[in-house]
């Protein structure tokens, strides 16, 4: 935790220019996200495929309050926050009674049906073509630069990691982990399995929404590629490549496969097949993602003589 | 019948038979492995550039599809033995991830081997369009809708009468059982991924004429062809196939009448709905949980 801070407070003395520190608050951003999802998928053992939909709730929900009707920018970002984990928390109840390969469809489904809402209503939302947001503002202060902005997203991460430790190891934490283990035996001693599960799909629906909002007024611009199947896919890959049930892994996981198509580029034409083939791999050699298989190696050769 | 409604129903019945393709071949995987394979849109991807390419070689129709066909088996069987066989016995998420990267690492190479452009496939027997209920069908979707029922019936014929069909449907009952009485699961699962692989490439030749193809096209047949296999139960064969047909017709119907910018929303929908209200989709039977 505290190495994590340490990190993010060091980490400007290795960024040289604007183009790495765009990277770097890239890379916060979906490690928030991720954070969140990690609560959902690595502890309570919930599958979304749709995470993408609610960081478009976030994104085009701010965008729209502040662009088009004129709120101001913190506001739209908290009501769009709020908008999101309310759906999560109302889909959520028929939805979380499914398991396994039936709530990844249903998230999936979930979160598509938002991408073509947001691509069609174009009136409000611009379209495939997007819209673009203004820059985030509280009293006379806008936000602008990328180091200033890199300070927020840095510190909301730290915010985040603590939250999520902190969660896990309270009350809800540890009936998320029993429910994952068997909902039934959790039943048995007592944990309101939906309730907590619910709990957890609205709060990481609300950090992804979050993460989303941030994302929009950082970049000026939102288009729907950011709301896409392919965005929630990358999401859930970065938790479980990082490591389920391991917030740093989330957000290693996160750093790795949001620098990772920066250094693809250097395949050309075979990006596409070099990152499928990456994704396979590790799923199959790395079954507990990245973080997890590492400090099992690291245990192993502290107890060999 | 008013032909608009007749229109929308034959439109409805020509993609809905390209859905229940998809989706029998995602039954067939599934019963076989427990596997959700989300490379399935691109096998469909995958039959209709070959047969392109196969037939810009100069190859005869019958020939380029049958050669597309061919590489679309042998890619499914790759599938399995490199990615699927060798993560038996990881979680629902990790089986889920290798497929979908499987589905991108197929759409590379799609784009690498062939192009992102758009490719027309010519229609079988012409275009001149047939007269039917007042309303105008392409000869493309007659043989769409017919190749389609001659499959069904063959699968139906292969599975029932046949050892290999028999020994896929009893893996999918009971894997230790079948194995028990000298099955080979390992080759039950080259087969049924073959067979998947095969029935989306004749998809996408048969709905190439029509819809055209390109590196792409995989995505959102894929998904929505997964929408049919829920819609009609998942792991049923004749639901796969009335899922599909039923998938195809509301989704005509509510382009028609309801919105046609939300098209592409309805399988959607429609999946969520019967998620949450029948899980157990059109034909499949309540699923009954052991404790």
């Amino acid at each position: 935790m505290l190495a994590l801070a340490a990190a993010v407070a060091l980490a400007p003395l290795a960024l040289a220019n604007n183009y790495h520190y765009e990277i770097a608050i890239l890379v916060g951003l979906n490690a928030i996200v991720c954070v969140g999802l990690n609560l959902l998928i690595g502890y309570a053992g919930q599958i979304s495929l749709g995470h993408a939909g609610f960081f478009g709730i976030g994104a085009y929900g701010s965008a729209i309050l502040a662009a088009r009707y004129g709120w101001p920018p913190v506001l739209a970002l908290a009501a769009a926050v709020a908008a999101a984990a309310a759906l999560a928390y109302a889909v959520g109840r028929p939805i979380l009674r499914l398991k396994g390969h039936y709530l990844a469809m249903a998230t999936l489904g979930l979160g598509i049906i938002i991408s073509i809402v947001v691509a069609t209503e174009d009136r409000y939302t611009g379209g495939p073509d997007g819209m673009s947001v203004p820059p985030l503002a509280l009293g006379g202060v806008t936000l602008a630069g990328e180091r200033a902005w890199y300070w927020l997203v840095g510190a909301l991460l730290v915010a985040t990691v603590w939250l999520s430790l902190n969660l896990i190891d309270s009350p809800l934490g540890r009936a998320l982990r029993a429910l994952h283990g068997s909902e039934v035996a959790a039943g048995v001693a007592g944990i309101d399995s939906p309730r907590h599960k619910l709990l957890a799909f609205a709060l990481s629906a609300g950090i992804a929404a979050l993460a989303g909002a941030l994302a929009a007024h950082y970049t000026g611009f939102i288009t729907p590629g950011k709301v896409t199947f392919q965005h929630s896919i990358e999401l859930v890959v970065m938790v479980v490549f990082g490591g389920m049930a391991s917030t740093f892994g989330a957000v290693v996981g996160a750093a790795v496969l949001t620098a990772l198509p920066q250094l693809l580029t250097v395949f050309k034409e075979y990006e596409m097949v070099v990152f499928g083939g990456v994704m396979m791999l590790t799923m199959i050699f790395m079954p507990r993602g990245l973080v997890p298989t590492l400090a099992a190696l690291a245990a192993r050769r502290e107890r060999a003589p | 019948m008013s032909a608009q409604l007749a229109q929308f129903l034959l439109s409805g019945l020509t993609v809905g038979a390209i859905y229940a393709l998809v989706a029998l071949g995602f039954c067939i995987i599934y019963n076989a492995s427990h596997v959700i394979n989300f490379a399935q849109g691109e096998f469909v991807m995958i039959g209709g550039m070959a047969a392109a390419s196969f037939l810009g070689a100069g190859l005869p129709l019958p020939l380029a599809a049958l050669a597309a066909v061919a590489l679309a088996a042998l890619i499914g069987m790759a599938l399995v033995k490199f990615a699927v066989a060798p993560a038996r016995g990881a979680s629902v998420v990790t089986l889920i991830i290798i497929t979908i990267g499987a589905a991108i690492l197929l759409r590379g190479l799609a784009t690498v081997v062939w192009d992102k452009r758009i490719h027309a496939l010519p229609a079988f027997s012409g275009d001149a369009p047939i007269a039917v209920a007042g309303a105008t069908i392409a000869p493309q979707s007659l043989w769409v809708i017919g190749v389609t029922a001659l499959i069904v019936c063959a699968l139906w014929g292969f599975f029932n009468r046949t050892l290999t069909g028999k020994a896929i449907l009893a893996v999918s009952h009971n894997r230790l059982a079948a194995q028990l009485v000298g099955i080979s699961v390992q080759r039950v699962l080259l087969v049924s991924f073959a067979l998947s692989a095969a029935l989306g490439a004749l998809a996408g030749i048969l709905i190439g004429p029509i819809t055209f193809t390109s590196w792409d096209v995989g995505v959102m047949l894929g998904l929505k062809g997964f929408a049919a296999a829920i819609l009609g139960g998942m792991g049923s064969g004749p639901g796969a196939v009335v899922g599909g047909l039923t998938l195809g017709l509301l989704e005509s119907l509510g382009a028609g009448y309801l919105s046609s910018a939300y098209k592409d929303a309805i399988a959607f929908i429609v999946m969520l709905a019967v998620l949450v209200l029948m899980p157990g989709g059109l034909l499949g039977g309540r699923a009954t949980e052991r404790v």
